[in-house]
Protein backbone atom coordinates (compact mmCIF):
# COMPACT_ATOMS: atom_id res chain seq x y z
CA UNK A 1 0.00 0.00 0.00
CA UNK A 2 1.47 3.35 -0.83
CA UNK A 3 -0.21 5.93 0.96
CA UNK A 4 2.82 8.93 0.12
CA UNK A 5 3.17 9.28 3.53
CA UNK A 6 6.75 10.56 3.95
CA UNK A 7 10.01 10.77 1.74
CA UNK A 8 8.53 13.06 -0.77
CA UNK A 9 10.83 16.02 -0.35
CA UNK A 10 13.11 16.26 -2.87
CA UNK A 11 14.91 18.53 -5.52
CA UNK A 12 14.65 21.81 -5.18
CA UNK A 13 12.42 21.96 -1.67
CA UNK A 14 15.51 19.48 0.21
CA UNK A 15 17.82 21.72 -1.14
CA UNK A 16 15.57 24.58 -0.13
CA UNK A 17 15.31 23.30 3.58
CA UNK A 18 18.58 22.33 4.23
CA UNK A 19 20.36 25.89 3.09
CA UNK A 20 17.77 27.51 4.76
CA UNK A 21 17.64 26.06 7.63
CA UNK A 22 21.93 25.69 8.25
CA UNK A 23 22.19 29.51 6.97
CA UNK A 24 20.05 30.14 9.76
CA UNK A 25 21.33 28.17 12.56
CA UNK A 26 24.97 28.79 11.71
CA UNK A 27 24.23 32.88 11.39
CA UNK A 28 22.95 32.86 14.55
CA UNK A 29 26.20 31.97 15.41
CA UNK A 30 28.36 34.35 13.32
CA UNK A 31 26.02 37.23 14.29
CA UNK A 32 26.74 36.37 17.68
CA UNK A 33 29.92 36.13 17.61
CA UNK A 34 30.57 39.33 15.87
CA UNK A 35 28.41 41.09 18.20
CA UNK A 36 30.43 39.65 21.18
CA UNK A 37 33.66 40.53 19.55
CA UNK A 38 33.02 44.51 19.53
CA UNK A 39 35.60 46.18 21.46
CA UNK A 40 33.88 47.63 24.48
CA UNK A 41 35.50 50.07 27.09
CA UNK A 42 33.90 49.51 30.51
CA UNK A 43 31.57 52.06 31.70
CA UNK A 44 30.99 53.21 28.43
CA UNK A 45 27.22 54.07 28.05
CA UNK A 46 24.84 54.00 25.06
CA UNK A 47 24.10 57.38 25.60
CA UNK A 48 20.43 57.15 26.10
CA UNK A 49 19.69 59.62 28.89
CA UNK A 50 15.76 59.12 30.71
CA UNK A 51 14.17 61.41 33.13
CA UNK A 52 16.95 63.56 33.09
CA UNK A 53 19.97 61.57 34.75
CA UNK A 54 19.42 57.81 33.84
CA UNK A 55 21.56 55.94 31.51
CA UNK A 56 22.50 52.51 30.03
CA UNK A 57 25.89 50.50 30.20
CA UNK A 58 26.90 49.38 26.72
CA UNK A 59 28.04 46.25 28.13
CA UNK A 60 28.53 42.87 26.21
CA UNK A 61 26.23 39.31 27.13
CA UNK A 62 27.22 38.14 30.35
CA UNK A 63 30.05 34.78 29.65
CA UNK A 64 27.36 32.09 30.88
CA UNK A 65 24.63 33.74 28.59
CA UNK A 66 26.47 33.78 25.54
CA UNK A 67 28.14 30.17 26.22
CA UNK A 68 24.37 29.06 26.58
CA UNK A 69 23.68 31.02 23.39
CA UNK A 70 26.32 28.81 21.64
CA UNK A 71 25.31 25.85 23.50
CA UNK A 72 21.83 26.05 21.75
CA UNK A 73 23.45 26.27 18.28
CA UNK A 74 25.16 23.47 19.04
CA UNK A 75 22.26 21.47 20.45
CA UNK A 76 20.59 22.42 17.20
CA UNK A 77 23.44 20.83 15.07
CA UNK A 78 23.61 17.87 17.45
CA UNK A 79 19.71 17.23 16.58
CA UNK A 80 19.38 17.63 12.81
CA UNK A 81 22.13 15.01 12.88
CA UNK A 82 20.70 12.37 14.90
CA UNK A 83 16.66 13.26 14.09
CA UNK A 84 14.81 14.15 10.81
CA UNK A 85 14.59 17.50 10.37
CA UNK A 86 17.76 18.76 7.62
CA UNK A 87 15.52 18.20 4.52
CA UNK A 88 14.97 15.03 3.83
CA UNK A 89 17.91 13.44 5.67
CA UNK A 90 16.81 10.63 8.11
CA UNK A 91 19.25 11.37 10.88
CA UNK A 92 21.65 8.51 12.35
CA UNK A 93 19.12 7.31 14.83
CA UNK A 94 16.70 6.67 11.89
CA UNK A 95 13.48 7.67 14.04
CA UNK A 96 10.22 8.32 12.25
CA UNK A 97 6.74 8.68 13.54
CA UNK A 98 5.59 5.84 11.30
CA UNK A 99 8.03 3.69 12.80
CA UNK A 100 7.62 4.71 16.10
CA UNK A 101 3.36 3.90 15.76
CA UNK A 102 4.76 0.79 14.01
CA UNK A 103 6.90 -0.35 16.85
CA UNK A 104 4.11 0.66 19.35
CA UNK A 105 1.72 -1.58 17.71
CA UNK A 106 3.96 -4.24 17.51
CA UNK A 107 4.53 -4.67 21.10
CA UNK A 108 1.05 -4.19 21.47
CA UNK A 109 0.55 -7.04 19.15
CA UNK A 110 3.18 -9.28 21.13
CA UNK A 111 1.79 -8.49 24.35
CA UNK A 112 -2.26 -8.16 23.76
CA UNK A 113 -2.25 -10.86 20.57
CA UNK A 114 -1.71 -14.09 22.22
CA UNK A 115 -4.71 -12.92 25.17
CA UNK A 116 -7.32 -12.77 22.27
CA UNK A 117 -5.53 -15.13 20.10
CA UNK A 118 -6.15 -18.02 23.09
CA UNK A 119 -9.86 -18.19 22.57
CA UNK A 120 -9.82 -18.57 18.98
CA UNK A 121 -9.06 -22.28 20.06
CA UNK A 122 -11.83 -22.02 21.78
CA UNK A 123 -15.73 -22.27 20.62
CA UNK A 124 -17.78 -19.15 21.65
CA UNK A 125 -19.84 -21.04 24.37
CA UNK A 126 -16.42 -21.65 25.84
CA UNK A 127 -15.00 -18.50 25.73
CA UNK A 128 -18.31 -17.08 26.78
CA UNK A 129 -18.08 -19.04 30.23
CA UNK A 130 -14.46 -17.53 30.80
CA UNK A 131 -14.87 -14.89 33.21
CA UNK A 132 -10.97 -13.05 31.71
CA UNK A 133 -12.73 -13.24 28.00
CA UNK A 134 -15.83 -11.92 29.60
CA UNK A 135 -13.75 -9.01 30.88
CA UNK A 136 -11.84 -8.25 27.70
CA UNK A 137 -15.21 -8.80 25.94
CA UNK A 138 -16.92 -6.18 27.84
CA UNK A 139 -14.33 -3.78 27.44
CA UNK A 140 -14.45 -3.83 23.44
CA UNK A 141 -18.81 -3.98 23.97
CA UNK A 142 -17.79 -0.19 25.74
CA UNK A 143 -15.63 1.48 23.22
CA UNK A 144 -17.30 0.05 20.16
CA UNK A 145 -21.09 -1.03 20.44
CA UNK A 146 -22.36 0.60 23.60
CA UNK A 147 -23.22 4.31 21.60
CA UNK A 148 -25.94 1.97 19.88
CA UNK A 149 -26.96 -0.41 21.86
CA UNK A 150 -26.38 0.98 25.27
CA UNK A 151 -23.64 0.80 27.93
CA UNK A 152 -25.61 -2.54 29.57
CA UNK A 153 -26.54 -3.65 26.04
CA UNK A 154 -29.98 -2.82 26.98
CA UNK A 155 -30.77 -1.10 23.72
CA UNK A 156 -32.72 1.79 22.51
CA UNK A 157 -35.68 2.33 20.13
CA UNK A 158 -34.16 1.12 17.18
CA UNK A 159 -30.93 -0.14 18.42
CA UNK A 160 -32.20 -4.26 19.63
CA UNK A 161 -31.70 -5.11 23.03
CA UNK A 162 -28.91 -7.86 23.21
CA UNK A 163 -29.92 -9.02 26.91
CA UNK A 164 -33.27 -10.38 25.89
CA UNK A 165 -33.48 -13.97 23.95
CA UNK A 166 -35.21 -12.16 21.22
CA UNK A 167 -32.97 -12.27 17.99
CA UNK A 168 -33.60 -10.50 14.85
CA UNK A 169 -30.55 -12.14 12.86
CA UNK A 170 -30.38 -15.41 15.37
CA UNK A 171 -28.42 -15.98 18.18
CA UNK A 172 -26.94 -19.10 17.70
CA UNK A 173 -22.74 -17.72 18.06
CA UNK A 174 -22.34 -17.49 14.36
CA UNK A 175 -25.08 -15.67 13.62
CA UNK A 176 -24.32 -13.13 16.00
CA UNK A 177 -20.90 -13.99 14.70
CA UNK A 178 -21.72 -12.91 11.37
CA UNK A 179 -24.18 -10.22 12.39
CA UNK A 180 -20.80 -8.12 14.43
CA UNK A 181 -18.59 -9.42 11.33
CA UNK A 182 -20.54 -8.35 8.07
CA UNK A 183 -23.00 -6.26 9.83
CA UNK A 184 -26.84 -6.25 8.76
CA UNK A 185 -28.55 -3.99 6.86
CA UNK A 186 -32.78 -4.38 7.04
CA UNK A 187 -34.93 -2.67 4.73
CA UNK A 188 -39.38 -2.48 5.12
CA UNK A 189 -40.78 -0.94 1.95
CA UNK A 190 -43.06 1.44 2.46
CA UNK A 191 -46.79 -1.07 2.90
CA UNK A 192 -44.57 -3.94 2.84
CA UNK A 193 -45.69 -5.93 -0.48
CA UNK A 194 -48.91 -4.13 -0.70
CA UNK A 195 -48.03 -0.75 -1.76
CA UNK A 196 -51.70 0.27 -2.54
CA UNK A 197 -53.54 0.26 0.29
CA UNK A 198 -54.70 3.47 1.33
CA UNK A 199 -54.51 5.02 4.84
CA UNK A 200 -57.53 3.18 6.36
CA UNK A 201 -55.86 -0.15 5.25
CA UNK A 202 -52.91 0.63 6.84
CA UNK A 203 -54.05 1.32 10.08
CA UNK A 204 -56.30 -1.92 9.50
CA UNK A 205 -53.30 -4.02 8.99
CA UNK A 206 -51.76 -2.49 12.12
CA UNK A 207 -54.40 -3.01 14.49
CA UNK A 208 -54.33 -6.84 13.02
CA UNK A 209 -50.62 -7.02 13.78
CA UNK A 210 -51.38 -5.24 17.61
CA UNK A 211 -53.79 -8.09 17.97
CA UNK A 212 -50.30 -10.99 17.10
CA UNK A 213 -49.06 -9.15 20.19
CA UNK A 214 -52.10 -8.84 22.58
CA UNK A 215 -51.87 -5.07 21.96
CA UNK A 216 -55.19 -2.96 22.63
CA UNK A 217 -56.77 -3.10 18.78
CA UNK A 218 -60.19 -2.99 17.41
CA UNK A 219 -62.18 -6.00 16.82
CA UNK A 220 -63.02 -4.98 13.64
CA UNK A 221 -59.97 -3.59 12.39
CA UNK A 222 -58.55 -6.55 13.40
CA UNK A 223 -60.85 -8.35 10.72
CA UNK A 224 -59.92 -6.21 8.15
CA UNK A 225 -56.28 -6.22 8.56
CA UNK A 226 -56.40 -10.05 9.04
CA UNK A 227 -57.41 -10.30 5.03
CA UNK A 228 -54.75 -7.50 4.03
CA UNK A 229 -52.16 -9.48 6.18
CA UNK A 230 -51.47 -12.67 3.89
CA UNK A 231 -50.73 -9.80 1.21
CA UNK A 232 -48.98 -6.89 2.67
CA UNK A 233 -46.60 -8.83 5.20
CA UNK A 234 -46.77 -12.65 5.00
CA UNK A 235 -44.14 -12.79 2.71
CA UNK A 236 -41.39 -11.43 5.08
CA UNK A 237 -43.26 -11.88 8.76
CA UNK A 238 -44.37 -14.94 7.88
CA UNK A 239 -48.02 -16.26 7.78
CA UNK A 240 -48.18 -16.61 11.58
CA UNK A 241 -46.35 -13.16 12.00
CA UNK A 242 -43.24 -14.93 13.30
CA UNK A 243 -41.16 -13.27 11.21
CA UNK A 244 -37.66 -15.31 10.15
CA UNK A 245 -34.10 -14.68 11.73
CA UNK A 246 -32.32 -15.81 8.94
CA UNK A 247 -33.60 -13.21 6.91
CA UNK A 248 -33.73 -10.73 9.89
CA UNK A 249 -37.78 -10.30 9.57
CA UNK A 250 -39.08 -9.33 12.70
CA UNK A 251 -41.64 -11.46 15.14
CA UNK A 252 -44.62 -10.00 15.11
CA UNK A 253 -46.02 -11.96 17.69
CA UNK A 254 -43.89 -11.68 20.39
CA UNK A 255 -43.75 -8.10 23.19
CA UNK A 256 -40.61 -6.68 21.82
CA UNK A 257 -40.53 -3.78 19.81
CA UNK A 258 -37.84 -2.56 18.12
CA UNK A 259 -39.59 1.14 16.99
CA UNK A 260 -42.57 1.02 18.96
CA UNK A 261 -45.32 -0.18 20.14
CA UNK A 262 -47.71 2.99 19.63
CA UNK A 263 -50.24 3.22 17.71
CA UNK A 264 -48.93 6.35 14.93
CA UNK A 265 -45.83 5.05 15.04
CA UNK A 266 -46.48 1.47 14.01
CA UNK A 267 -49.00 3.46 11.02
CA UNK A 268 -45.86 5.81 10.07
CA UNK A 269 -43.45 2.71 9.49
CA UNK A 270 -45.88 0.54 7.64
CA UNK A 271 -47.07 3.87 5.34
CA UNK A 272 -43.61 5.22 5.41
CA UNK A 273 -40.92 1.67 5.24
CA UNK A 274 -38.47 1.66 7.62
CA UNK A 275 -34.55 1.14 7.06
CA UNK A 276 -31.85 -0.07 9.69
CA UNK A 277 -28.29 -0.44 9.74
CA UNK A 278 -25.51 -2.36 11.65
CA UNK A 279 -22.14 -1.45 10.55
CA UNK A 280 -19.72 -4.29 9.82
CA UNK A 281 -16.57 -4.69 12.27
CA UNK A 282 -15.05 -7.16 11.05
CA UNK A 283 -12.09 -5.93 9.18
CA UNK A 284 -11.87 -3.35 11.69
CA UNK A 285 -11.82 -5.44 14.71
CA UNK A 286 -9.84 -8.87 13.32
CA UNK A 287 -10.76 -12.68 13.78
CA UNK A 288 -9.39 -12.61 17.09
CA UNK A 289 -11.61 -9.67 18.69
CA UNK A 290 -15.00 -10.54 17.17
CA UNK A 291 -14.52 -13.43 18.64
CA UNK A 292 -14.27 -12.38 21.79
CA UNK A 293 -16.90 -9.71 21.26
CA UNK A 294 -19.40 -12.60 20.01
CA UNK A 295 -18.91 -14.93 23.52
CA UNK A 296 -20.01 -11.55 25.65
CA UNK A 297 -22.96 -10.47 23.53
CA UNK A 298 -23.86 -14.77 23.25
CA UNK A 299 -23.61 -14.60 26.77
CA UNK A 300 -25.08 -11.41 27.89
CA UNK A 301 -28.56 -13.88 28.81
CA UNK A 302 -30.29 -14.47 25.00
CA UNK A 303 -27.50 -16.68 23.60
CA UNK A 304 -28.56 -19.46 21.70
CA UNK A 305 -27.19 -23.02 21.74
CA UNK A 306 -26.84 -23.79 17.94
CA UNK A 307 -28.77 -25.88 16.18
CA UNK A 308 -28.38 -29.72 16.07
CA UNK A 309 -25.16 -30.23 15.60
CA UNK A 310 -25.94 -33.64 15.69
CA UNK A 311 -22.81 -34.98 13.53
CA UNK A 312 -20.27 -33.01 15.24
CA UNK A 313 -21.09 -33.89 18.73
CA UNK A 314 -20.67 -37.84 18.91
CA UNK A 315 -16.51 -37.13 17.19
CA UNK A 316 -16.31 -34.33 19.81
CA UNK A 317 -17.27 -36.88 22.58
CA UNK A 318 -14.68 -39.26 21.29
CA UNK A 319 -11.94 -36.46 22.00
CA UNK B 1 29.09 46.25 10.44
CA UNK B 2 26.06 45.54 12.40
CA UNK B 3 26.65 46.88 15.63
CA UNK B 4 24.47 46.79 18.25
CA UNK B 5 23.63 50.86 17.85
CA UNK B 6 23.39 50.86 14.23
CA UNK B 7 20.53 48.37 14.90
CA UNK B 8 18.56 49.59 17.20
CA UNK B 9 18.88 53.20 15.98
CA UNK B 10 17.39 52.00 12.43
CA UNK B 11 13.90 51.25 12.09
CA UNK B 12 13.60 50.03 8.85
CA UNK B 13 17.31 47.71 9.60
CA UNK B 14 14.85 46.51 12.65
CA UNK B 15 11.94 45.40 10.90
CA UNK B 16 13.75 43.82 7.83
CA UNK B 17 16.19 42.04 10.45
CA UNK B 18 12.56 40.73 12.89
CA UNK B 19 10.86 39.89 9.56
CA UNK B 20 14.07 37.51 8.28
CA UNK B 21 14.14 35.82 11.54
CA UNK B 22 10.92 35.10 12.11
CA UNK B 23 9.51 34.08 9.02
CA UNK B 24 12.54 31.03 8.71
CA UNK B 25 10.08 28.47 10.67
CA UNK B 26 7.30 29.35 8.50
CA UNK B 27 9.54 28.83 5.40
CA UNK B 28 11.34 25.54 6.31
CA UNK B 29 8.01 23.94 7.45
CA UNK B 30 5.00 25.22 6.10
CA UNK B 31 5.94 26.64 2.17
CA UNK B 32 7.41 23.22 0.80
CA UNK B 33 4.11 21.62 1.94
CA UNK B 34 2.57 23.49 -0.81
CA UNK B 35 4.74 21.25 -3.53
CA UNK B 36 4.76 18.10 -1.80
CA UNK B 37 2.85 15.29 -2.93
CA UNK B 38 1.81 13.65 0.16
CA UNK B 39 0.17 17.52 0.95
CA UNK B 40 -1.24 18.06 -2.54
CA UNK B 41 -2.50 14.97 -4.28
CA UNK B 42 -5.35 12.58 -2.72
CA UNK B 43 -3.80 9.29 -0.22
CA UNK B 44 -5.97 7.32 -2.97
CA UNK B 45 -8.55 6.88 -5.15
CA UNK B 46 -11.03 6.98 -2.49
CA UNK B 47 -10.27 10.24 -1.43
CA UNK B 48 -13.14 12.35 -3.46
CA UNK B 49 -14.57 15.94 -3.89
CA UNK B 50 -17.54 16.44 -1.72
CA UNK B 51 -20.66 15.72 -3.29
CA UNK B 52 -23.32 18.78 -3.41
CA UNK B 53 -25.33 17.56 -0.03
CA UNK B 54 -22.07 17.27 1.44
CA UNK B 55 -20.66 19.78 0.83
CA UNK B 56 -23.51 21.22 2.58
CA UNK B 57 -23.44 19.27 5.45
CA UNK B 58 -20.07 20.27 5.91
CA UNK B 59 -21.44 24.10 6.29
CA UNK B 60 -23.91 23.43 8.70
CA UNK B 61 -21.01 21.44 10.32
CA UNK B 62 -19.24 24.51 10.37
CA UNK B 63 -21.90 26.82 11.10
CA UNK B 64 -23.34 24.35 14.19
CA UNK B 65 -19.57 24.73 15.83
CA UNK B 66 -19.10 20.96 15.93
CA UNK B 67 -15.17 21.56 15.54
CA UNK B 68 -15.47 23.47 18.54
CA UNK B 69 -15.57 19.72 20.58
CA UNK B 70 -14.64 17.22 17.54
CA UNK B 71 -11.39 17.13 16.06
CA UNK B 72 -11.34 15.55 12.78
CA UNK B 73 -6.91 14.27 12.94
CA UNK B 74 -6.39 10.77 14.71
CA UNK B 75 -2.81 10.78 15.79
CA UNK B 76 -0.59 7.72 14.63
CA UNK B 77 -0.77 6.50 18.69
CA UNK B 78 -2.17 2.93 19.41
CA UNK B 79 -4.33 4.59 22.12
CA UNK B 80 -6.06 6.54 19.42
CA UNK B 81 -6.06 4.00 15.97
CA UNK B 82 -7.67 1.27 18.34
CA UNK B 83 -10.69 3.54 19.20
CA UNK B 84 -10.92 5.10 15.69
CA UNK B 85 -8.85 3.24 12.79
CA UNK B 86 -5.92 4.02 10.98
CA UNK B 87 -4.34 7.73 11.77
CA UNK B 88 -5.21 10.67 9.16
CA UNK B 89 -3.08 11.46 6.32
CA UNK B 90 -2.33 14.47 4.92
CA UNK B 91 -3.90 13.22 1.07
CA UNK B 92 -7.10 12.34 2.67
CA UNK B 93 -7.80 16.36 3.83
CA UNK B 94 -7.07 17.88 -0.18
CA UNK B 95 -10.47 19.07 -0.54
CA UNK B 96 -11.12 20.71 2.30
CA UNK B 97 -11.18 24.51 2.63
CA UNK B 98 -10.40 24.56 5.43
CA UNK B 99 -9.50 21.90 7.13
CA UNK B 100 -11.98 20.86 9.76
CA UNK B 101 -8.65 19.43 11.82
CA UNK B 102 -10.14 20.82 15.43
CA UNK B 103 -8.03 21.52 18.67
CA UNK B 104 -9.71 20.41 21.11
CA UNK B 105 -11.74 17.07 21.97
CA UNK B 106 -14.95 17.03 24.40
CA UNK B 107 -16.62 15.15 21.77
CA UNK B 108 -14.67 11.88 20.13
CA UNK B 109 -12.46 12.56 17.02
CA UNK B 110 -14.86 12.22 13.80
CA UNK B 111 -12.59 11.89 11.47
CA UNK B 112 -12.98 8.11 10.73
CA UNK B 113 -16.96 8.48 11.51
CA UNK B 114 -18.05 7.70 8.52
CA UNK B 115 -19.80 4.01 7.87
CA UNK B 116 -19.43 3.80 12.06
CA UNK B 117 -22.70 4.01 13.04
CA UNK B 118 -26.33 3.66 10.78
CA UNK B 119 -27.93 6.66 9.51
CA UNK B 120 -30.70 5.98 11.88
CA UNK B 121 -28.25 6.86 14.45
CA UNK B 122 -26.90 9.72 13.53
CA UNK B 123 -30.60 11.23 12.98
CA UNK B 124 -31.83 10.53 16.70
CA UNK B 125 -28.36 11.32 17.70
CA UNK B 126 -28.61 14.87 16.20
CA UNK B 127 -32.09 15.55 17.58
CA UNK B 128 -31.50 14.25 20.81
CA UNK B 129 -28.40 12.55 21.87
CA UNK B 130 -29.28 11.12 25.32
CA UNK B 131 -31.70 8.82 23.60
CA UNK B 132 -29.19 7.00 21.96
CA UNK B 133 -25.82 7.30 24.59
CA UNK B 134 -27.25 8.49 28.17
CA UNK B 135 -24.29 9.55 29.35
CA UNK B 136 -23.74 12.04 26.55
CA UNK B 137 -22.94 15.91 27.25
CA UNK B 138 -23.42 16.85 23.62
CA UNK B 139 -25.71 19.57 23.02
CA UNK B 140 -29.03 18.55 21.34
CA UNK B 141 -29.40 20.06 17.64
CA UNK B 142 -33.40 19.11 17.01
CA UNK B 143 -33.55 22.30 14.70
CA UNK B 144 -31.97 20.29 11.96
CA UNK B 145 -35.18 18.43 10.91
CA UNK B 146 -35.68 21.18 8.79
CA UNK B 147 -35.78 21.41 4.41
CA UNK B 148 -32.28 22.63 3.60
CA UNK B 149 -31.79 26.14 1.97
CA UNK B 150 -28.93 26.33 0.14
CA UNK B 151 -29.37 28.69 -2.93
CA UNK B 152 -25.75 29.55 -3.53
CA UNK B 153 -24.68 26.03 -3.99
CA UNK B 154 -23.58 26.30 -7.47
CA UNK B 155 -21.41 29.48 -6.27
CA UNK B 156 -19.76 27.52 -3.50
CA UNK B 157 -18.40 25.13 -6.21
CA UNK B 158 -17.22 27.10 -8.78
CA UNK B 159 -15.00 29.40 -5.98
CA UNK B 160 -13.89 25.62 -4.63
CA UNK B 161 -12.93 24.90 -8.33
CA UNK B 162 -10.67 28.13 -7.88
CA UNK B 163 -9.02 26.77 -4.79
CA UNK B 164 -8.06 23.26 -6.66
CA UNK B 165 -11.35 21.00 -6.06
CA UNK B 166 -11.90 19.48 -9.87
CA UNK B 167 -15.76 19.98 -9.99
CA UNK B 168 -16.98 20.02 -13.60
CA UNK B 169 -19.20 21.98 -15.30
CA UNK B 170 -21.67 19.48 -15.28
CA UNK B 171 -21.47 18.50 -11.80
CA UNK B 172 -22.10 22.25 -10.39
CA UNK B 173 -25.21 22.21 -12.97
CA UNK B 174 -26.46 19.24 -11.43
CA UNK B 175 -25.88 20.43 -7.59
CA UNK B 176 -29.08 22.27 -7.03
CA UNK B 177 -31.15 19.16 -8.06
CA UNK B 178 -28.72 16.84 -5.70
CA UNK B 179 -30.19 19.28 -2.78
CA UNK B 180 -34.15 19.08 -3.50
CA UNK B 181 -36.55 17.95 -0.91
CA UNK B 182 -33.98 16.94 1.46
CA UNK B 183 -33.26 18.35 5.02
CA UNK B 184 -30.14 19.47 7.08
CA UNK B 185 -30.28 16.32 8.88
CA UNK B 186 -30.09 14.89 5.58
CA UNK B 187 -27.05 17.08 4.75
CA UNK B 188 -24.98 16.82 7.86
CA UNK B 189 -25.57 12.78 8.04
CA UNK B 190 -24.39 12.61 4.55
CA UNK B 191 -21.40 14.56 5.25
CA UNK B 192 -20.45 12.49 8.26
CA UNK B 193 -21.03 9.00 7.21
CA UNK B 194 -18.38 10.02 3.90
CA UNK B 195 -15.64 10.84 6.48
CA UNK B 196 -12.46 9.07 6.29
CA UNK B 197 -13.64 6.29 4.06
CA UNK B 198 -10.44 6.03 2.11
CA UNK B 199 -8.88 4.03 4.83
CA UNK B 200 -11.69 2.39 6.52
CA UNK B 201 -10.73 -0.45 5.97
CA UNK B 202 -6.79 -0.38 6.47
CA UNK B 203 -5.06 -1.63 9.84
Amino acid sequence: MDLKFTGDLVGFWNLFVIVVVLVSIIGCAVFLWVQSSATHSPGEVTGHVWDGDLQEYSNPLPNWWRWMFYLTVVFALVYLALYPGLGSNPGVFGWSMRGQYDAEMKVAEATYGPKFNQFLAQDVMTVAANPEAKEMGGRLFQTYCAQCHGGDAGGAPSFPNLKDGDWLWGGTPDRIKETIAAGRTAVMTPKGTKPDMDAEQVRDVVHYVRSLSGLAADSVRVQRGQELYPQACAACHGADGKGMTAAGYPNLTDKVWLYSSREDKMIEIVTKGVQNHMPPYGEFLGPAKVHVLTAYVWGLGGGEKPVAPVAAAPAAAQN
Amino acid sequence: MLTHEKIETSNTLMIVLITLLVSVGGLVQIVPLFFQKSTTTPANELVRPYDPLRLVGRDIYIREGCYNCHSQMIRPFRAETERYGHYSVAGEYIYDHPFQWGSKRTGPDLHRVGGRYSDQWHKIHLIDPRAVVPESNMPAYPWLDRPLREPHIGAKMAALRRVGVPYTDQEIADAPKALEGKTELDAIVAYLQGLGLALKQTR
